[in-house]
Protein backbone atom coordinates (compact mmCIF):
# COMPACT_ATOMS: atom_id res chain seq x y z
CA UNK A 1 0.00 0.00 0.00
CA UNK A 2 1.12 3.62 -0.15
CA UNK A 3 2.29 4.70 2.92
CA UNK A 4 2.43 8.68 4.43
CA UNK A 5 2.89 10.16 7.42
CA UNK A 6 1.36 13.56 8.48
CA UNK A 7 2.67 17.45 8.16
CA UNK A 8 4.00 19.12 10.77
CA UNK A 9 0.77 21.24 11.78
CA UNK A 10 2.68 24.77 11.50
CA UNK A 11 3.42 23.63 7.64
CA UNK A 12 -0.57 23.11 7.07
CA UNK A 13 -1.39 26.15 8.86
CA UNK A 14 0.88 28.71 6.80
CA UNK A 15 -0.39 26.60 3.44
CA UNK A 16 -3.74 27.68 4.22
CA UNK A 17 -2.71 31.51 4.21
CA UNK A 18 -5.42 33.58 3.57
CA UNK A 19 -8.59 31.26 4.02
CA UNK A 20 -11.57 31.43 6.31
CA UNK A 21 -13.42 28.54 5.34
CA UNK A 22 -11.53 24.99 5.11
CA UNK A 23 -12.59 21.42 4.64
CA UNK A 24 -9.85 18.26 5.98
CA UNK A 25 -11.02 15.85 3.87
CA UNK A 26 -9.79 12.20 4.23
CA UNK A 27 -9.41 9.21 2.16
CA UNK A 28 -10.66 5.78 3.84
CA UNK A 29 -7.78 3.68 1.77
CA UNK A 30 -4.27 3.43 1.93
CA UNK A 31 -3.64 6.40 4.45
CA UNK A 32 -6.34 5.37 6.88
CA UNK A 33 -4.71 2.15 7.09
CA UNK A 34 -1.46 3.74 7.91
CA UNK A 35 -2.93 6.07 10.16
CA UNK A 36 -1.66 8.95 8.34
CA UNK A 37 -4.87 10.71 6.87
CA UNK A 38 -8.41 8.50 7.68
CA UNK A 39 -11.41 9.49 9.28
CA UNK A 40 -9.72 9.20 12.77
CA UNK A 41 -6.78 11.28 11.64
CA UNK A 42 -9.60 14.03 10.02
CA UNK A 43 -10.67 14.64 13.37
CA UNK A 44 -7.31 14.77 15.09
CA UNK A 45 -6.32 17.60 12.10
CA UNK A 46 -9.55 19.37 12.58
CA UNK A 47 -9.29 19.68 16.40
CA UNK A 48 -5.69 20.56 16.23
CA UNK A 49 -6.52 23.50 13.70
CA UNK A 50 -9.85 24.46 16.17
CA UNK A 51 -7.49 24.93 18.82
CA UNK A 52 -4.78 26.58 17.19
CA UNK A 53 -7.35 29.00 15.54
CA UNK A 54 -8.60 29.91 19.20
CA UNK A 55 -4.88 30.75 20.68
CA UNK A 56 -3.90 32.61 17.73
CA UNK A 57 -7.05 34.50 16.82
CA UNK A 58 -7.34 33.32 13.64
CA UNK A 59 -10.27 33.42 11.82
CA UNK A 60 -11.13 29.90 10.39
CA UNK A 61 -14.06 27.99 10.03
CA UNK A 62 -13.21 23.90 9.88
CA UNK A 63 -15.50 21.28 8.71
CA UNK A 64 -14.86 17.41 8.06
CA UNK A 65 -15.63 14.66 5.33
CA UNK A 66 -13.91 11.47 4.52
CA UNK A 67 -14.39 9.57 0.80
CA UNK A 68 -13.86 6.21 0.53
CA UNK A 69 -10.89 7.06 -1.80
CA UNK A 70 -10.01 10.18 -2.87
CA UNK A 71 -8.06 8.76 -6.31
CA UNK A 72 -11.67 7.32 -7.51
CA UNK A 73 -13.62 10.32 -8.85
CA UNK A 74 -17.16 8.05 -7.93
CA UNK A 75 -16.17 8.41 -4.53
CA UNK A 76 -14.34 11.82 -4.75
CA UNK A 77 -18.03 13.29 -6.13
CA UNK A 78 -19.59 12.12 -2.44
CA UNK A 79 -18.07 15.10 -1.17
CA UNK A 80 -19.54 17.45 -3.61
CA UNK A 81 -21.45 19.11 -0.70
CA UNK A 82 -18.65 18.88 1.79
CA UNK A 83 -16.50 20.52 -0.68
CA UNK A 84 -18.83 23.72 -1.60
CA UNK A 85 -18.36 27.59 -0.54
CA UNK A 86 -14.90 26.57 1.00
CA UNK A 87 -11.60 28.38 0.75
CA UNK A 88 -9.17 25.91 0.97
CA UNK A 89 -9.25 21.78 1.26
CA UNK A 90 -7.21 20.30 3.00
CA UNK A 91 -6.41 16.39 1.72
CA UNK A 92 -5.42 14.22 3.94
CA UNK A 93 -4.87 11.75 0.88
CA UNK A 94 -1.68 10.52 -0.60
CA UNK A 95 -0.42 13.29 -3.72
CA UNK A 96 -2.56 10.79 -6.07
CA UNK A 97 -5.56 12.27 -4.11
CA UNK A 98 -4.68 15.76 -3.21
CA UNK A 99 -4.32 15.93 -7.35
CA UNK A 100 -7.19 14.86 -8.44
CA UNK A 101 -9.24 16.55 -5.40
CA UNK A 102 -7.53 19.79 -7.14
CA UNK A 103 -8.83 18.11 -10.82
CA UNK A 104 -12.29 17.56 -9.66
CA UNK A 105 -13.45 20.53 -8.10
CA UNK A 106 -11.25 22.97 -9.76
CA UNK A 107 -10.37 25.94 -9.18
CA UNK A 108 -10.46 24.95 -5.69
CA UNK A 109 -7.24 25.55 -3.52
CA UNK A 110 -5.99 22.10 -2.51
CA UNK A 111 -3.33 21.74 -0.31
CA UNK A 112 -1.43 18.29 1.35
CA UNK A 113 -1.86 17.82 4.81
CA UNK A 114 0.52 14.41 4.42
CA UNK A 115 3.91 13.63 2.92
CA UNK A 116 3.43 10.54 1.04
CA UNK A 117 6.29 8.36 1.50
CA UNK A 118 6.35 4.64 -0.02
CA UNK A 119 5.37 1.90 -1.48
CA UNK A 120 5.21 -0.30 1.28
CA UNK A 121 4.83 -2.88 3.43
CA UNK A 122 3.30 -3.17 7.41
CA UNK A 123 6.20 -4.73 9.46
CA UNK A 124 4.98 -4.55 12.92
CA UNK A 125 2.69 -2.02 14.89
CA UNK A 126 3.45 1.70 13.76
CA UNK A 127 6.05 0.07 11.35
CA UNK A 128 6.32 0.25 7.45
CA UNK A 129 9.00 -0.70 5.25
CA UNK A 130 9.35 0.41 1.18
CA UNK A 131 9.13 -2.95 -0.63
CA UNK A 132 8.38 -1.59 -4.08
CA UNK A 133 9.09 1.58 -6.63
CA UNK A 134 6.94 0.83 -9.27
CA UNK A 135 9.68 0.62 -11.68
CA UNK A 136 7.75 -0.93 -14.13
CA UNK A 137 9.51 -4.29 -14.95
CA UNK A 138 9.31 -6.72 -11.75
CA UNK A 139 12.45 -8.63 -11.48
CA UNK A 140 11.17 -10.58 -7.95
CA UNK A 141 11.07 -13.77 -10.04
CA UNK A 142 15.03 -14.06 -10.30
CA UNK A 143 15.88 -12.09 -6.79
CA UNK A 144 13.91 -14.59 -4.62
CA UNK A 145 11.32 -12.16 -4.01
CA UNK A 146 12.81 -9.41 -2.48
CA UNK A 147 13.21 -6.25 -4.73
CA UNK A 148 16.77 -4.91 -5.33
CA UNK A 149 15.23 -1.90 -7.38
CA UNK A 150 13.44 -0.51 -4.35
CA UNK A 151 15.51 -2.80 -1.14
CA UNK A 152 19.49 -2.26 -2.40
CA UNK A 153 20.57 2.00 -1.34
CA UNK A 154 21.99 1.12 -5.01
CA UNK A 155 19.62 -0.57 -6.80
CA UNK A 156 22.33 -3.11 -7.97
CA UNK A 157 21.49 -5.85 -10.12
CA UNK A 158 24.67 -7.98 -9.85
CA UNK A 159 24.77 -8.65 -6.18
CA UNK A 160 26.46 -6.59 -2.88
CA UNK A 161 28.32 -3.82 -2.83
CA UNK A 162 31.43 -4.07 -0.49
CA UNK A 163 29.37 -2.47 1.83
CA UNK A 164 27.05 -5.42 2.83
CA UNK A 165 28.30 -6.27 6.70
CA UNK A 166 26.56 -8.85 8.65
CA UNK A 167 23.53 -8.65 6.69
CA UNK A 168 23.09 -4.81 6.60
CA UNK A 169 23.62 -2.33 4.50
CA UNK A 170 26.48 0.72 4.86
CA UNK A 171 24.10 3.27 4.86
CA UNK A 172 22.80 2.93 8.35
CA UNK A 173 22.59 -0.33 10.84
CA UNK A 174 19.52 -0.41 10.57
CA UNK A 175 18.84 -0.99 7.17
CA UNK A 176 18.71 -4.86 5.65
CA UNK A 177 21.08 -5.53 3.23
CA UNK A 178 19.07 -6.46 -0.03
CA UNK A 179 21.70 -8.46 -1.53
CA UNK A 180 22.28 -10.75 1.76
CA UNK A 181 18.54 -10.75 1.66
CA UNK A 182 18.62 -12.34 -1.77
CA UNK A 183 21.29 -14.45 -1.53
CA UNK A 184 19.69 -16.07 1.48
CA UNK A 185 16.72 -17.03 0.02
CA UNK A 186 18.08 -18.27 -3.33
CA UNK A 187 20.10 -20.43 -1.34
CA UNK A 188 17.23 -22.06 0.55
CA UNK A 189 15.56 -21.97 -2.43
CA UNK A 190 18.45 -24.12 -4.14
CA UNK A 191 18.99 -21.63 -7.12
CA UNK A 192 22.08 -19.64 -6.37
CA UNK A 193 23.16 -20.66 -10.10
CA UNK A 194 20.46 -17.86 -11.06
CA UNK A 195 22.50 -15.43 -9.28
CA UNK A 196 25.88 -16.36 -11.20
CA UNK A 197 24.46 -14.83 -14.00
CA UNK A 198 25.35 -11.70 -15.12
CA UNK A 199 21.97 -8.82 -15.92
CA UNK A 200 22.98 -6.33 -18.10
CA UNK A 201 21.77 -3.08 -18.06
CA UNK A 202 17.64 -2.35 -17.23
CA UNK A 203 15.70 -0.24 -19.28
CA UNK A 204 14.39 2.42 -16.94
CA UNK A 205 11.92 3.33 -19.56
CA UNK A 206 9.45 1.74 -17.83
CA UNK A 207 9.86 3.55 -14.67
CA UNK A 208 9.50 7.39 -14.26
CA UNK A 209 12.47 8.01 -16.42
CA UNK A 210 10.63 7.12 -19.19
CA UNK A 211 8.12 10.36 -18.65
CA UNK A 212 4.85 10.49 -16.45
CA UNK A 213 2.76 6.92 -17.03
CA UNK A 214 -0.35 6.05 -17.92
CA UNK A 215 -2.09 2.66 -18.61
CA UNK A 216 -4.66 2.32 -20.96
CA UNK A 217 -6.34 -1.07 -20.94
CA UNK A 218 -9.20 -1.35 -24.18
CA UNK A 219 -10.38 -4.65 -22.20
CA UNK A 220 -11.89 -2.71 -19.50
CA UNK A 221 -12.71 0.70 -21.82
CA UNK A 222 -14.88 -1.64 -23.70
CA UNK B 1 48.17 -5.90 -25.93
CA UNK B 2 44.41 -4.44 -24.93
CA UNK B 3 45.30 -0.75 -23.88
CA UNK B 4 48.93 -0.51 -24.07
CA UNK B 5 49.31 1.16 -20.99
CA UNK B 6 52.35 0.79 -18.54
CA UNK B 7 50.32 -1.44 -15.75
CA UNK B 8 48.92 -4.14 -18.34
CA UNK B 9 52.76 -3.98 -19.60
CA UNK B 10 54.22 -4.70 -16.16
CA UNK B 11 51.84 -7.57 -15.74
CA UNK B 12 52.84 -8.75 -19.11
CA UNK B 13 55.84 -8.92 -18.19
CA UNK B 14 55.13 -11.19 -15.44
CA UNK B 15 56.16 -8.74 -13.30
CA UNK B 16 54.54 -8.10 -9.59
CA UNK B 17 52.75 -4.77 -10.37
CA UNK B 18 52.26 -1.49 -7.79
CA UNK B 19 50.19 0.84 -8.30
CA UNK B 20 49.15 3.78 -5.75
CA UNK B 21 46.56 6.38 -4.71
CA UNK B 22 45.74 9.95 -4.87
CA UNK B 23 42.79 11.78 -3.76
CA UNK B 24 42.31 14.67 -5.68
CA UNK B 25 41.98 18.00 -3.99
CA UNK B 26 38.02 19.48 -2.51
CA UNK B 27 38.51 22.16 -5.20
CA UNK B 28 40.42 23.55 -7.89
CA UNK B 29 44.38 23.57 -6.77
CA UNK B 30 45.98 21.78 -9.08
CA UNK B 31 49.12 22.25 -7.08
CA UNK B 32 47.94 20.05 -3.99
CA UNK B 33 47.54 16.93 -6.77
CA UNK B 34 51.37 17.83 -7.74
CA UNK B 35 52.40 17.77 -3.77
CA UNK B 36 50.93 14.15 -2.97
CA UNK B 37 51.73 12.52 -6.47
CA UNK B 38 55.63 13.96 -6.81
CA UNK B 39 56.30 11.30 -4.10
CA UNK B 40 54.99 8.52 -6.17
CA UNK B 41 56.88 9.18 -9.23
CA UNK B 42 58.78 6.36 -9.97
CA UNK B 43 57.53 4.31 -7.05
CA UNK B 44 54.67 2.91 -8.71
CA UNK B 45 53.44 1.95 -11.85
CA UNK B 46 50.30 3.70 -11.64
CA UNK B 47 48.30 5.91 -9.68
CA UNK B 48 44.56 5.41 -9.19
CA UNK B 49 42.56 9.22 -9.10
CA UNK B 50 39.20 8.74 -6.88
CA UNK B 51 36.17 9.85 -7.86
CA UNK B 52 34.67 11.89 -5.19
CA UNK B 53 35.51 8.88 -2.82
CA UNK B 54 33.05 8.72 0.11
CA UNK B 55 30.77 11.09 -1.68
CA UNK B 56 32.88 14.33 -0.96
CA UNK B 57 33.10 17.13 -4.00
CA UNK B 58 36.49 16.94 -5.28
CA UNK B 59 38.69 17.86 -8.43
CA UNK B 60 37.01 15.38 -11.01
CA UNK B 61 38.79 12.10 -11.36
CA UNK B 62 39.57 12.68 -15.60
CA UNK B 63 40.73 16.28 -14.60
CA UNK B 64 43.23 15.28 -11.97
CA UNK B 65 44.59 11.99 -14.03
CA UNK B 66 45.58 14.44 -16.66
CA UNK B 67 47.52 16.72 -14.47
CA UNK B 68 48.88 13.35 -13.45
CA UNK B 69 50.23 12.47 -17.56
CA UNK B 70 51.55 15.93 -17.46
CA UNK B 71 54.25 15.15 -14.66
CA UNK B 72 54.91 11.79 -16.31
CA UNK B 73 53.17 9.62 -13.83
CA UNK B 74 50.35 7.18 -15.15
CA UNK B 75 46.59 7.44 -13.54
CA UNK B 76 43.87 4.82 -13.20
CA UNK B 77 40.74 6.88 -13.32
CA UNK B 78 38.26 6.19 -11.29
CA UNK B 79 34.28 6.23 -11.42
CA UNK B 80 31.79 5.45 -9.75
CA UNK B 81 27.76 4.44 -10.80
CA UNK B 82 26.20 6.81 -8.18
CA UNK B 83 26.76 10.49 -9.92
CA UNK B 84 26.11 10.30 -14.16
CA UNK B 85 23.91 7.50 -16.05
CA UNK B 86 24.94 5.94 -18.81
CA UNK B 87 24.98 9.01 -21.48
CA UNK B 88 27.37 11.13 -19.20
CA UNK B 89 29.06 7.99 -18.17
CA UNK B 90 29.80 6.76 -21.79
CA UNK B 91 31.04 10.55 -22.80
CA UNK B 92 33.49 10.63 -20.33
CA UNK B 93 35.23 7.61 -21.27
CA UNK B 94 35.78 8.70 -24.58
CA UNK B 95 37.00 11.94 -22.98
CA UNK B 96 39.59 10.46 -20.42
CA UNK B 97 40.80 8.21 -23.33
CA UNK B 98 41.24 11.10 -25.11
CA UNK B 99 42.65 13.00 -22.93
CA UNK B 100 45.74 10.38 -22.93
CA UNK B 101 43.83 8.00 -19.59
CA UNK B 102 44.88 4.02 -20.36
CA UNK B 103 43.33 2.29 -16.91
CA UNK B 104 40.45 2.64 -15.41
CA UNK B 105 38.73 1.39 -12.76
CA UNK B 106 34.72 0.33 -12.14
CA UNK B 107 33.01 1.35 -9.19
CA UNK B 108 29.19 1.17 -7.71
CA UNK B 109 30.61 4.12 -5.76
CA UNK B 110 30.17 5.16 -1.63
CA UNK B 111 26.23 5.99 -0.98
CA UNK B 112 25.76 9.68 -1.02
CA UNK B 113 24.79 9.37 2.74
CA UNK B 114 28.50 9.64 3.68
CA UNK B 115 29.65 12.62 2.34
CA UNK B 116 28.84 16.36 2.54
CA UNK B 117 26.24 16.62 -0.36
CA UNK B 118 23.94 14.33 1.39
CA UNK B 119 20.54 15.39 0.05
CA UNK B 120 21.77 14.46 -3.82
CA UNK B 121 19.99 12.29 -6.20
CA UNK B 122 21.70 9.28 -6.57
CA UNK B 123 21.81 7.94 -9.90
CA UNK B 124 22.99 4.16 -10.27
CA UNK B 125 21.71 3.92 -13.73
CA UNK B 126 24.21 0.67 -14.37
CA UNK B 127 25.85 -0.65 -11.94
CA UNK B 128 30.22 -1.52 -11.41
CA UNK B 129 29.46 -5.00 -13.48
CA UNK B 130 27.69 -3.23 -16.35
CA UNK B 131 29.86 -0.67 -16.50
CA UNK B 132 32.90 -2.86 -17.16
CA UNK B 133 30.81 -4.29 -19.76
CA UNK B 134 30.28 -1.24 -21.02
CA UNK B 135 33.93 -0.41 -21.30
CA UNK B 136 35.17 -3.95 -22.64
CA UNK B 137 32.75 -3.87 -25.35
CA UNK B 138 34.17 -0.40 -26.40
CA UNK B 139 37.07 -1.53 -26.91
CA UNK B 140 36.08 -5.31 -28.08
CA UNK B 141 33.30 -4.37 -30.60
CA UNK B 142 33.68 -0.52 -31.09
CA UNK B 143 29.63 -0.09 -29.43
CA UNK B 144 28.22 1.72 -27.07
CA UNK B 145 25.34 0.49 -25.19
CA UNK B 146 22.38 -0.45 -27.75
CA UNK B 147 24.77 -1.01 -30.51
CA UNK B 148 25.67 1.94 -32.25
CA UNK B 149 29.09 2.48 -33.42
CA UNK B 150 31.38 4.89 -32.28
CA UNK B 151 34.32 6.84 -33.76
CA UNK B 152 37.49 6.23 -32.45
CA UNK B 153 37.73 3.14 -29.77
CA UNK B 154 38.54 3.94 -26.09
CA UNK B 155 40.92 1.05 -25.69
CA UNK B 156 40.93 1.33 -21.63
CA UNK B 157 42.76 -1.46 -19.42
CA UNK B 158 39.32 -2.05 -17.58
CA UNK B 159 39.88 -2.53 -13.49
CA UNK B 160 37.42 -2.90 -10.58
CA UNK B 161 37.43 -3.67 -7.15
CA UNK B 162 36.68 -6.55 -5.11
CA UNK B 163 36.16 -7.09 -1.03
CA UNK B 164 36.81 -9.93 0.36
CA UNK B 165 35.80 -9.25 3.94
CA UNK B 166 32.11 -7.42 2.14
CA UNK B 167 29.19 -10.12 2.99
CA UNK B 168 27.81 -12.68 2.10
CA UNK B 169 31.74 -14.40 2.02
CA UNK B 170 30.54 -16.83 -0.09
CA UNK B 171 29.35 -14.96 -2.47
CA UNK B 172 32.18 -12.52 -2.98
CA UNK B 173 34.70 -15.08 -5.50
CA UNK B 174 31.14 -15.60 -7.56
CA UNK B 175 30.87 -11.91 -7.77
CA UNK B 176 34.70 -11.19 -8.89
CA UNK B 177 33.35 -14.04 -11.52
CA UNK B 178 31.28 -12.10 -12.65
CA UNK B 179 33.56 -8.84 -13.12
CA UNK B 180 35.83 -11.44 -14.96
CA UNK B 181 33.18 -12.64 -17.37
CA UNK B 182 31.89 -8.88 -18.17
CA UNK B 183 35.52 -8.34 -19.27
CA UNK B 184 37.74 -6.99 -16.90
CA UNK B 185 41.58 -7.28 -16.61
CA UNK B 186 42.57 -6.09 -13.53
CA UNK B 187 41.08 -6.50 -10.08
CA UNK B 188 42.00 -4.04 -7.07
CA UNK B 189 40.89 -5.59 -3.49
CA UNK B 190 39.89 -3.52 -0.55
CA UNK B 191 42.12 -3.00 2.24
CA UNK B 192 43.62 -6.23 3.65
CA UNK B 193 43.82 -6.06 7.67
CA UNK B 194 42.79 -9.90 8.59
CA UNK B 195 45.22 -12.06 6.26
CA UNK B 196 43.74 -15.64 6.50
CA UNK B 197 40.15 -14.55 5.69
CA UNK B 198 42.26 -12.72 2.32
CA UNK B 199 44.10 -16.26 2.17
CA UNK B 200 40.36 -17.74 2.13
CA UNK B 201 39.25 -16.18 -0.36
CA UNK B 202 42.46 -16.17 -2.42
CA UNK B 203 42.14 -20.30 -2.02
CA UNK B 204 38.05 -20.34 -3.53
CA UNK B 205 39.32 -17.38 -6.08
CA UNK B 206 42.23 -19.59 -7.56
CA UNK B 207 40.28 -23.14 -7.28
CA UNK B 208 37.81 -21.16 -9.66
CA UNK B 209 40.68 -20.18 -11.87
CA UNK B 210 39.63 -16.79 -11.50
CA UNK B 211 43.31 -15.81 -11.16
CA UNK B 212 44.48 -16.75 -14.59
CA UNK B 213 41.71 -14.44 -16.17
CA UNK B 214 42.69 -11.55 -14.23
CA UNK B 215 45.53 -10.20 -12.27
CA UNK B 216 44.79 -9.42 -8.99
CA UNK B 217 46.22 -6.72 -6.71
CA UNK B 218 46.13 -7.07 -2.47
CA UNK B 219 44.99 -3.43 -1.54
CA UNK B 220 47.49 -2.47 1.25
CA UNK B 221 46.82 0.66 3.78
CA UNK B 222 49.10 1.42 5.45
CA UNK B 223 48.14 2.58 9.76
CA UNK B 224 49.16 5.63 10.66
CA UNK B 225 47.91 6.30 14.02
CA UNK B 226 45.59 4.27 16.67
CA UNK B 227 43.35 6.65 15.63
CA UNK B 228 42.92 5.46 12.34
CA UNK B 229 43.23 1.80 12.80
CA UNK B 230 39.85 2.41 15.29
CA UNK B 231 38.37 4.44 12.60
CA UNK B 232 38.78 1.96 9.55
CA UNK B 233 38.13 -1.07 12.29
CA UNK B 234 34.63 0.80 13.01
CA UNK B 235 33.28 3.51 10.94
CA UNK B 236 34.39 2.02 7.53
CA UNK B 237 32.21 -0.79 6.11
CA UNK B 238 33.46 -3.43 4.33
CA UNK B 239 36.84 -2.97 6.26
CA UNK B 240 37.75 -5.60 9.14
CA UNK B 241 40.63 -4.77 11.00
CA UNK B 242 40.71 -7.94 13.32
CA UNK B 243 41.59 -6.76 17.72
CA UNK B 244 45.48 -8.30 16.98
CA UNK B 245 46.00 -5.53 14.59
CA UNK B 246 44.93 -2.60 16.75
CA UNK B 247 46.62 -4.47 19.85
CA UNK B 248 50.01 -4.36 18.08
CA UNK B 249 49.40 -0.59 17.08
CA UNK B 250 48.14 0.39 21.10
CA UNK B 251 51.30 -2.04 21.85
CA UNK B 252 54.39 0.45 21.08
CA UNK B 253 54.05 4.47 22.00
CA UNK B 254 52.44 6.78 20.51
CA UNK B 255 55.42 8.60 18.88
CA UNK B 256 56.11 4.86 17.30
CA UNK B 257 52.87 4.20 16.03
CA UNK B 258 53.53 5.97 12.44
CA UNK B 259 56.53 2.86 11.69
CA UNK B 260 54.90 0.42 13.36
CA UNK B 261 52.23 1.05 11.16
CA UNK B 262 54.80 1.58 7.87
CA UNK B 263 56.51 -1.88 9.26
CA UNK B 264 53.05 -3.57 9.00
CA UNK B 265 51.88 -2.75 5.68
CA UNK B 266 55.62 -3.93 4.56
CA UNK B 267 55.17 -7.25 6.17
CA UNK B 268 51.79 -7.25 4.53
CA UNK B 269 53.00 -6.97 1.57
CA UNK B 270 55.45 -9.80 1.85
CA UNK B 271 52.72 -11.68 2.87
CA UNK B 272 50.33 -11.26 0.14
CA UNK B 273 53.19 -11.50 -2.70
CA UNK B 274 53.35 -14.84 -1.59
CA UNK B 275 50.30 -15.87 -1.74
CA UNK B 276 48.95 -17.64 -5.02
CA UNK B 277 47.37 -15.93 -7.45
CA UNK B 278 48.22 -12.23 -6.52
CA UNK B 279 49.56 -10.58 -9.09
CA UNK B 280 50.55 -7.16 -7.03
CA UNK B 281 49.80 -4.65 -4.25
CA UNK B 282 47.66 -1.71 -4.63
CA UNK B 283 49.10 0.91 -2.06
CA UNK B 284 46.78 3.29 -0.41
CA UNK B 285 48.83 5.47 1.28
CA UNK B 286 46.01 7.95 2.21
CA UNK B 287 47.13 10.96 3.18
CA UNK B 288 50.12 9.98 3.68
CA UNK B 289 51.95 9.67 0.34
CA UNK B 290 55.32 11.02 1.20
CA UNK B 291 55.59 7.66 2.66
CA UNK B 292 55.16 5.18 -0.07
CA UNK B 293 58.70 5.31 -1.52
CA UNK B 294 60.13 4.16 1.88
CA UNK B 295 57.27 1.60 2.04
CA UNK B 296 57.93 0.69 -1.88
CA UNK B 297 61.60 0.26 -1.15
CA UNK B 298 61.21 -1.37 2.42
CA UNK B 299 59.05 -4.30 0.47
CA UNK B 300 62.08 -4.51 -1.82
CA UNK B 301 59.55 -3.21 -4.81
CA UNK B 302 62.25 -0.86 -6.01
CA UNK B 303 63.49 -0.09 -8.47
CA UNK B 304 59.97 -0.52 -11.23
CA UNK B 305 60.40 -2.65 -14.08
CA UNK B 306 61.06 -0.43 -17.31
CA UNK B 307 58.58 -1.98 -19.82
CA UNK B 308 58.21 1.10 -22.14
Amino acid sequence: MIVGERKPLEEIIESLEGAEKVLVAGCGTCVAICMAGGEKEVGMLASELKMAAKLRDMKIEVSEATAQRQCDKEYLDTLKDDVKGKDVVISMACGIGVQYMALNYEPMRVVPAVNTDFLGANLDVGEWAEYCQSCGDCVLADTGGVCPIARCSKSLLNGPCGGSADGKCEIDPETECAWQLIYDRMKALGRLEKLTEIRPPRSWKTSRDGGPRRLVREDQKA
Amino acid sequence: MKSGSNLEKVFEKGEFALTGECGPPRGADLEVVKEKAKHLVGYVDAVNVTDNQTSIVRMSSIGASKVLIDMGLEPVMQMVCRDRNRIAMQSDIFGAYALGIRNMLCLSGDHQIFGNQQDAKNVFDIDSIQLINVVHTMREEGKILGGDDIDGKPEMFIGAAANPFGDPFDFRPIRLAKKVAAGVDFIQTQCIYNMPKFREYMKRVVDMGLHEKCHIMAGITPLKSLPMAKYMAKKVSGIDVPQEILDRMKGVEKKKRAAEGIKLAIEQIQEVKDIEGVDGVHLMAIEWEKKVPEIVEGAGLHPRPQVS
